[in-house]
Formats: structure tokens, sequence, C-alpha cells
């Protein structure tokens, strides 16, 4: 059974969204994607600088199975990236929700997080 | 979908099951990466009982077999022994590849690809209605390979037999081969469903980790083997498939399917080389290859977890240099065209 923590939001799309308490959100993929996608060799990082936009393509993550976009779950400008992962990918099939981070987001409008599903809404979803 | 008799056991023990051929088959059971690494230090067990098996009677078995394939089984009837060949059609094209096994005088088997069994058997079908042959199609087979430079010692557990590479060794519950896709020391071991449960059950209580179909394909994508349906389809020939050390012409009298074929076909202007990159991106099956003078198309590509690089095969015209191109996410990638056994060449 894939973990889906209840302190964070998600997108349909499987990815997670963590409000920090310096107001910036920490995205990375949820454990379901990563069980999904297996083992994953190459991520693609947006820019630190870049405006980005809720639901809009944002990062790549590939498996030796396929290569699948990673979209932002708010609109916003990237303030951080995880180059942990451009070495060892493979952090984020074994840490999903913590070290396998993908990118943290200064977010135009906070209010965007209602948008988003909470963990029981993205767990029914990815279970269909 | 079909099952093998282990479905209950993949199912039980974290295999991800997937649609392999209309066959429910284990794609990996937790990390396809890890189960690969396995296999190129230690030892692992497959279970391939979704491939065909087909056994033969009769007292033509041999110019039977000398007409159905361009590789001469001649070559193996001094001992109990296996010879890998592809299956061609009158017009020299690849209805598949599969491996004859000499068991005795007039005891011949054949094990083929899983997709194409229906194809092979209506095709051995029609061809053995002109020679005294019959043909048993095993519905009931078990097909585990174990794998690994610690293959053989794990082996002994069971069977403390000796078999050289591509021998057979037989007794009345197993059929034991020193053949594999995997480029390791390893046997496949074909016995009947309830004797193979038995067989995989020990090797499972030594602790020797069962292995997907995704470490399969990036383990024999290492080891230079051809994948009927990515690297070669009925489009393609022995020679632009890298198959033509297969084509055995020593004995010029001897007639088979696509012989007429294959002498126009030498002049392919296509062959079958591997390539390689260090740069980022895995480079898929379908995408194309541009080099000075010529191009071509990927026919399979992947991660490499030996080599932490992409790898994979090309189909490309003959006249190709040291490196090409290809473009990923309009990014262009250069690599280096390369044999394809990348166990043995790229050190």
């Amino acid at each position: 059974m894939a973990e889906v923590p209840s302190n964070l939001k998600f997108l349909e799309s499987h990815e997670w969204a963590r409000l920090e308490e310096d107001g910036t959100v920490t995205v990375g993929i949820s454990d379901h994607a990563q069980e999904l996608l297996g083992d994953i060799v190459f991520v693609e990082l947006p820019d630190i600088g870049k405006e980005v936009t809720q639901s809009g393509d944002t990062a790549i993550v590939e498996s030796v199975k396929a290569a699948s976009d990673v979209y932002s779950p708010l609109t916003g400008e990237i303030t951080e990236i995880n180059e942990a992962l451009v070495d060892n990918p493979e952090i984020i099939n074994t840490s999903p929700y913590e070290s396998g981070w993908f990118f943290k987001i200064k977010p135009q409008d906070i209010k965007e997080m209602d948008n988003l599903l909470d963990a029981q809404a993205y767990e029914s979803s990815s279970e269909s | 979908m079909k099952k093998t008799y282990l479905n209950e056991f993949h199912q039980k023990n974290n295999g991800h099951l997937v649609d392999f051929a209309g066959w429910e088959m284990p794609i990996n059971y937790g990390s396809q990466i890890n189960e690969h690494n396995l296999v190129r230090t230690n030892v692992g067990i497959f279970d391939v009982s979704h491939m065909a098996v087909f056994d033969f009677s009769g007292s033509n078995q041999v110019e039977f077999l000398e007409y159905l394939i361009p590789n001469d089984v001649n070559k193996i009837l001094d001992s109990k022994r296996a010879l890998y060949s592809p299956l061609l059609t009158e017009n020299g094209g690849i209805l598949d590849d599969l491996i004859v096994y000499h068991l005795g005088e007039n005891n011949f088997r054949i094990i083929s690809n899983c997709g194409t069994r229906e194809q092979n058997y209506a095709w051995f079908n029609k061809i053995a209605s002109e020679f005294d042959v019959q043909i048993d199609f095993k519905s009931d087979a078990s097909i585990i390979a174990l794998q690994g430079p610690n293959a053989i010692k794990n082996l002994s557990s069971l069977y403390n037999v000796d078999i050289e590479k591509f021998h057979l060794y037989q007794d009345d519950e197993v059929m034991i081969a020193r053949t594999g896709y995997t480029g390791e020391l390893g046997v496949e071991i074909i016995s009947n469903a309830s004797k193979g449960l038995k067989i995989w059950e020990h090797f499972v209580s030594k602790d020797i980790q069962p292995i997907g179909l995704a470490a399969r394909d990036t383990l024999r994508l290492e080891a230079g083997f051809n994948l009927y349906g990515s690297d070669m389809t009925i489009e393609n020939n022995p020679y632009d498939s890298n198959l033509s050390w297969t084509v055995d012409q020593s004995n010029e009298d001897r007639d088979f399917i696509g012989k007429k074929a294959l002498k126009h076909l030498q002049e392919s202007e296509n062959c079958l080389v591997g390539f390689y990159t260090d740069e980022r991106g895995v480079l898929r099956s379908g995408t194309k290859v541009y080099f000075e003078g010529g191009e071509g198309v990927i026919t399979s590509g992947t991660w490499s977890p030996t080599f932490k690089k992409n790898i994979g095969f090309c189909r490309i015209t003959k006249n190709f240099p040291e490196t090409g191109k290809s473009i990923l996410r309009d990014k262009e990638i250069n690599l280096h065209f390369c044999k394809t056994n990348f166990l043995k060449y790229l050190k």
C-alpha cells in the first residue's frame, strides 16, 4: 500500500506540496508515483528563478521504463532545487516525501493550495 | 491473461504483474536495477514459463529441421546440444528466433518466444506436413532460468552435473541446458509444472532472488542479444539484424526456407549495431539517429545498470562513422557506435 502523508496536498498527477514555515512550498512526487515509475535514473530540474504556473510542466522524471512530466502544484517562482537528485535520482524511489523532494516554490498566491487534493482525496483518486 | 504456474508465488512475493504478450508476468519484484545487479554479481532465477515449448517425434526430424532453419542442425547431432537460429519466411524475413535442442536420435525440442507461439505452431505444422514429423505443443512446461556467476554453484545443490556451454543434461524429469539470455554463466531448466514448482521453491529457500522481465531486458541488451519484435521483425533479415553468423551455407546442397532470397539480401544496406552515450536521458526504441552520411533508428534502448550509460541497438546504414547523434526532448545527444555485445566491448 503506497504511503500518503496526511499533512501534504496533492495534484491528481501525483505531485505533493508541503507548505514550509518560511512560506515556501516544497514539491515532490508521491510514493504511488515512484512505484508506478520504477527505478528512476534521471531528473531534469527547472532553473532557479523560473516562473511556473499551477499544473504547468516544470520538471521531468525518467525511470528505466519511461519519462514523465512533473507539474507544479502552484503558480510562483522556483527558489531552490534538489541538486542531490542529479547524481542520485534513486533517492526519489527510497524517500519520495523527504530526501526525494524536487524543488521549492515561492508561491504567488498561497490560496491556490485550496485547489489541491488533500491526502484522502488523493488516495481515493490514485486508487481508482 | 494467461498465467504461469508460478503466478501465485509472484503475487505473494511483491511481483509487479503486467500483461506481457497476453500473459500476466512479473516485470520486477521491487527494483529492476537491483535485480539486474544481482544477476551480474551473484545469481537470480527467472520464471520464463510463458515461452513456447515444442517437442517433436517422427522419423524425419533431422530432414525437417535442415529445411526449417538457416542454421545447420547437423552441427549438434554429435551430442546433446542446443542451436540458436532465426526462423525465416521464403522471402528471408524473420518470423522469430528460437533454440533447437538435440536430445537424442529423432528426439528434438524447440523453444521459441511467447508472442509468436501460435504463429510458430501453425508454421511448424505446415512445414512438417511434408515430412514424417509430429509436433507436441506443450501446455504444461516449466522453464526456469538460473543465471549469474554463482549459478552453477547454486545448481549443484540440486543437480551436481557438469554441463558444457550450449550442451544439455537430461533425466526423466528435467532437461537442463547451459544456455541463457543474460550473458552470465547459467542454465535453463525445463520440466513439467509440478517438478518446476519444487525446483523454484528449492532455489527460493536458498534465498535466491526472483528476477523480473524488466531486468531480463536490460541484461540481454548489455549482452548483445536481439529481442524479436524490437530488434528484428518480419521486415528484417539475418543480414540487417546482426545474425549473418546463423546462416550456415557450408553444405551447399542443403536447401532451407529463405535460402534463395538470402542471396540477394546479403547486399542489404542496413546493419544492426550498438550505441552508447554518457549524456543524460534514455534513448528509446523508435528514436532516430543521425551521422555524417547516413541515419537510422534505435530498435532497443535503455539505461545500463552495469555501465551506467544509456545503451541500445540501432539499425543504420552500413557506412557509419564512430559517432553520431540523436535528439531527445529537443536536445542533441552525442553517441558512440560500437558492437552490440557491450559486456565484451565496453569494459
